[in-house]
């Protein structure tokens, strides 16, 4: 909403203020002023002239040479618009002017002629293009012939103005009208609010005679009231009334035009002009449209209807879409005589849904899908009546055809102080309560200690006592709210277990080297399962914006591989990252998806980078893998998972694993396919991804110390030559088995394959500590649990002791 | 001999001054005082000489062996230092040389202003709640003021999966949820998570964000309890100096609703480019829970009242460290994350 302060001062004083105080004010009190536009913008030396000869520039095709009356002055100037004629009356940038945009007015030579000044476009006056009225879009303004030479044209214009730019939350829609922007600019001021005095002389004949009016969808369409003006004259708006459109960004096109508009803007509510001839009828009917009805609207576009928009007929045929835009068939032209004014209210439903189907939005549909003020549809009617009386020469006839079930009554809300102050933390004054609604003009008694408050229709945000609340406060001042702390039982707060090991996993993951990545939730149907762990039926939207947005991610991995190759292709090439997040498995019972959260990481490049020492390190599967077990040691959970080989789409097979948690398989952990991170422009990848959720339930082993051993231990290496096929982890099986209580761990410290091994064959070297916590163990005692773990290893897994 | 045993001191003396590491030293003492040498030698030369002579010779091989010991002591006293010195002087390192950097990472700079946050009402008493992402229409809108029909839940702006399911658009269906389960007792939460919006990507926009809300519901909540508490988490998360206030703004499931400014960090409230020269930036949301909201949740409105705030990590993050395009939070450019774990004050 754009609020031209000029115009505002017709119907509030506000002028002891400055324009930027009393945005404050307004701001301060609730509706957010974005901005205040300086109109004139700094220009200066902007006049009328008067051309009194235009001859063509003889060097140039497009120019022409004017003589032009500056006011007692006449001097040359060239200029390059279509539109030039002798005999305009023009706006004149004098030598000296500093246009919007800062270009700068001198004299100067245009092809051997002088050129004193130009004459200028509105354009060229900072004004909007689609603000500027049709005839002269293409070229310069043309003022009236009965302005004066020499005199300020931005005067003229209307451009001394500063207008505020109203951000309206969505309740305040009574604030889309100047009446309505006055009764909150009074109450902020306490200032009268000076409404227009509404006045014409009537012609004998009434409006009855002319038209007969049946309202068919009385829910969608209340109230509808219709006036005729005959005898008008079609033509350009004086002056003052372009100027106050195209301050409240309204483009002007003729006065009947200009005057719907003009009192659409001043009371909020919209109002439509037809030709009564073109009506043809002498009849209007409001009714639903029929399925495939077709109306081609003002902006010559052909509109297919269904049977729950709401259109006005002329009893055949549609003429307008009710509330949204006219028809062309009954547009008023410039041979238009007799106006028919409608002005109505229309179901706020009904219109929001016909201008969201036909994509039309307009100042008119914005008002009535909020609903426009019930006790404003009469005036509103009569006051266009009397403009196009006084404007456009035509004759009002008495009366209107009317179709009126609209309740108008005001609500009442009672309200007592005790109820405002005890959710406000405060201790206003009933009567300062009562001034404040005085101020507002809501009428108000107290009545047994109570405030009785008769609402305006005008303001149909206001409905419940809370409402009160905050027109009470916001206008006594939210400055004046003291600070307080809530009172009451105090509460302990603080995180679940399960939201403190997330953070716990996630410091333990940071602290491993790996960054915390935030990936999108939505995803490509093709990257939607692409490793996931489990996979279920893909949720889709019902309206994605984009095919690779269209569909919620079930693992998080694919993301994390696209943050890895932005990176790479950006010279990082090393990169570690992780995530929690959710992913989104088929449909449970209620309806909506299983929600899982998991963590995620992506390791390539080097993992160590220290090079002027000589160390360096490419990721491999067991940085990730240790990565993974320290993450389980955090949550107290390492003694349960374990590694299987396993196959999954995308991972290397030779290089995956399942991690299982106890008998759950919670995660996976591997090297991307070489094809996969060919295809992703990646060097050697290594992802994990782990089911966060089970992991994060599971309740960790009790923490609960071991004495610090009083003994010493006895430590045993062993090499081993195995089959290749041989897993590690089934080894450090049979040593455990075997070694019993004794063997306090085992631990590898060698892996060789190749030249002195036989092919087939590994070695592994183990390295085994023996310890009793109650005494010191003896050298045979070692031997004999030593040889039994030796034999084991040899029976079991066919291994042959190295020397 | 008495000569034979002075030549023979001479002779030592000589070789231990000559004698430049320890192990040379070492092998002059071998040499010398060993039992090889020509004083063990001597000593058991003792024999043949005079009974009258032995104990005046005996006397003198000795004080001539401590002597030698003492000198040999002293030069390999001096050897050490010299052989510490040069060891010293070998090992000596370029200090400025890099250090070998300890490979950290980083938390995303939205997880560390909702930690805060979270910390931050944690020690006030709140608990952390969360709730699903895709969300039943009921409790991302109904539940909170904005029935079916209502402006604000417009399909093109919301991403629908089905007619009653969505990706969440806020935070608030949380609340919802919560005040629900609750069943009419107090609540204290603060809802952190991601939300969705159907808007294109740009700057300033981002079709999935953060949000984080407080709900307090309870017997004689106050808005100025609500002011109190977002004073102190302004100054919490802008410095002690910042002042706010508090405009009335309007949201569907607040009854009054507030926007609240803080001043500004930057120029302390003169006007600069931060905060449009209008000296107050523009925070968070909030209000005391519409009626509404709190009845469909099983509470009485008449006895039970509330407040509730939110906003977006991402703008806080912005404005804190002059993050100047919200799509940095989500392309995950490792130059970018880096920059948020060290210590802000």
């Amino acid at each position: 909403m754009l609020v031209s302060t000029n115009w505002l001062s017709t119907y509030v004083d506000w002028n002891e203020l400055s324009v930027e105080d009393l945005a404050e004010k307004i701001t301060r009190a609730g509706i957010e002023v974005d901005g205040i536009i300086n109109r004139s913008l700094g220009m200066d030396n902007i006049v009328i002239g008067y051309v009194t000869d235009c001859v063509k520039h003889p060097e140039a095709d497009k120019l022409h040479i004017c003589q032009v009356d500056v006011g007692g002055e006449v001097t040359q100037i060239i200029c390059g618009a279509p539109n030039i004629a002798a005999g305009q009356k023009v706006i004149v940038a004098r030598p000296g002017a500093v246009l919007p945009g800062g270009m700068k007015i001198k004299k100067a030579k245009l092809r051997g002629e002088e050129s004193n000044g130009m004459i200028c476009s509105l354009q060229e006056l900072g004004i909007e293009g689609k603000l500027v009225p049709k005839a002269y879009a293409e070229g310069i303004y043309v003022l009236p012939s009965d302005v004066r030479a020499g005199d300020s044209a931005l005067r003229h214009l209307g451009l001394y103005d500063q207008v505020l730019e109203f951000d309206l939350t969505p309740n305040r829609s009574d604030a889309l009208s100047m009446l309505g922007v006055a009764y909150e600019v009074g109450a902020i001021l306490s200032k009268e609010v000076k409404l227009p005095v509404i006045s014409y002389k009537a012609s004998a004949e009434k409006a009855q005679d002319y038209l007969k009016l049946t309202v068919e969808a009385t829910e969608d369409n209340p109230m509808y009231v219709a006036k005729v003006v005959k005898n008008v004259k079609v033509a350009e708006s004086p002056q003052w009334l372009q100027n106050t459109l195209m301050s409240a960004g309204i483009r002007p096109h003729n006065n009947i035009v200009d005057i719907t508009n003009y009192v659409l803007m001043e009371y909020g509510q919209p109002l439509h002009a037809f030709d009564y001839n073109r009506l043809e009828t002498k009849e209007i009917v409001v009714r639903h449209a029929r399925v495939d009805e077709t109306i081609v609207t003002l902006d010559q576009a052909e509109r297919t209807l269904n049977d729950h928009n709401l259109v006005i007929t002329n009893g055949i045929e549609p003429v307008a879409l009710a509330g949204v835009m006219g028809g062309a068939n009954s547009e008023v032209h410039e041979g238009t005589t007799t106006v028919v004014i409608e002005s109505a209210y229309f179901a706020p439903g009904s219109v929001r849904q016909t201008s969201k189907e036909v994509g039309l939005r307009s100042d008119a549909s914005t008002r009535f899908e909020k609903g426009v003020d019930p006790n404003r549809v009469v005036d509103a009617a009569e006051r266009a009546a009397q403009l196009m009386a006084e404007l456009a020469g035509g004759e009002v006839l008495g009366g209107s055809v009317t179709f009126d079930e609209l309740d108008k009554t005001p609500e009442r809300i009672i309200l007592s102080p005790d109820y405002v102050n005890n959710r406000l933390g405060m201790k206003i004054p009933m009567d300062e309560m009562k001034s404040i609604m005085d101020r507002l003009q809501i009428p108000t008694e107290a009545i047994n200690g109570q405030l009785v408050m008769d609402i305006p229709t005008r303001r149909q945000d206001l409905r419940i006592k809370e409402d009160m609340i905050e027109e009470i406060a916001r206008l006594y001042g939210y400055d004046e709210i003291p600070k307080t702390l809530p009172v009451g039982e105090s509460t302990p707060g603080g995180l679940t277990p399960y939201q403190a090991k997330r953070r716990i996993v996630r410091r333990f993951l940071e602290a491993a080297g790996l960054s915390q990545a935030l990936t999108y939730s939505l995803a490509s149907p093709k990257d939607a399962q692409a490793f996931a762990l489990e996979t279920a039926p893909v949720t889709e939207l019902l309206m994605p914006m984009s095919e690779e947005r269209s569909v919620l991610r079930q693992s998080i991995i694919p993301h994390l591989l696209d943050a890895a190759t932005y990176n790479v292709a950006r010279r990082n090439e090393s990169v570690a990252l992780y995530e929690t997040g959710s992913v989104f498995l088929g449909i449970e019972e209620d309806g909506l998806p299983k929600e899982v959260e998991h963590v995620a990481a992506v390791l390539t490049g080097k993992w160590v980078n220290h090079a002027w020492q000589g160390e360096s390190k490419k990721v491999d599967f067991f940085v990730m893998k240790g990565i993974v077990e320290g993450m389980f040691e955090q949550l107290g959970l390492l003694e349960r998972i374990e590694f299987t080989k396993a196959t999954v789409e995308g991972m290397h097979p030779g290089r995956t694993a399942t991690v299982w948690l106890g008998d759950t398989a919670v995660g996976m952990i591997g090297q991307v396919h070489p094809t996969v991170q060919n295809e992703r422009d990646l060097q050697e990848t290594y992802v994990m991804e782990m089911n966060l959720r089970v992991i994060l339930e599971t309740a960790a082993e009790e923490l609960f110390y071991t004495p610090v051993p009083r003994f010493p231990s006895i430590s045993r290496d062993i090499a081993l030559v195995v089959n290749s096929d041989t897993s590690a982890a089934n080894l450090e099986k049979i040593i455990h088995q075997a070694g019993g209580k004794l063997l306090k761990s085992v631990q590898l410290f060698d892996l060789y394959e190749g030249k002195n091994v036989e092919d087939g064959k590994k070695s592994l070297a183990f390295s085994l500590t023996y310890f009793d916590p109650e005494r010191t163990l003896t050298d045979e005692e070692v031997v004999t649990v030593h040889s039994k773990v030796l034999d084991a290893l040899t029976v079991q897994a066919n291994a042959q002791l190295r020397s | 001999m008495k000569e034979q045993l002075h030549e023979l001191k001479e002779q030592v003396m000589e070789k231990i001054k000559q004698s430049n590491t320890v192990k040379e030293l070492n092998d002059v003492r071998v040499a010398y005082l060993g039992k090889k040498g020509p004083i063990t030698d001597l000593l058991k030369g003792m024999g043949k000489l005079p009974a009258e002579e032995r104990p005046k010779m005996g006397a003198l091989v000795n004080e001539i062996r401590e002597s030698v010991t003492e000198i040999l002591e002293e030069r390999k006293e001096v050897l050490e230092q010299a052989a510490i010195q040069e060891q010293l002087a070998k090992e000596s390192i370029d200090v400025t040389l890099p250090g070998r950097p300890v490979e950290l990472g980083n938390h995303h700079p939205l997880t560390r202003v909702v930690e805060e946050i979270e910390d931050f009402f944690i020690s006030m008493g709140y608990e952390i709640a969360e709730g699903p992402e895709v969300e039943k229409d009921y409790y991302n809108f109904e539940a909170l003021n904005l029935p079916k029909g209502h402006p604000a839940r417009d399909m093109q702006d919301s991403f629908y999966i089905t007619e009653d399911i969505l990706l969440r658009t806020h935070t608030s269906p949380v609340q919802a949820r919560t005040m629900e389960a609750k069943e009419g007792s107090a609540i204290k939460i603060i809802c952190p998570g991601k939300v969705y919006r159907r808007d294109s990507d740009d700057a300033t926009h981002s079709h999935q964000f953060t949000q984080i809300e407080g709900l307090v519901v309870g017997e004689n909540i106050r808005m100025s309890d609500l002011k109190g508490t977002l004073d102190l988490l302004a100054k919490k998360l802008f410095g002690a100096e910042r002042e706010i206030r508090l405009r009335p703004s309007f949201f569907p499931f607040t009854e009054p609703s507030v926007e609240m400014d803080i001043s500004c960090f930057k120029c302390g409230g003169s006007g600069c480019n931060v905060c449009k020269k209008t000296g107050w930036i523009e925070i968070l949301g909030a209000g005391m829970v519409h009626p509404n909201v709190l009845q469909m949740a099983g509470y009485n409105p008449e006895e039970v009242t509330g407040f509730a705030f939110g906003m977006g990590p991402e703008r806080i993050a912005m404005l804190k460290y002059g993050v100047e395009d919200i799509r940095h939070f989500y392309t995950n450019d490792i130059r970018f994350i880096s920059q948020f774990h060290r210590a802000e004050a």
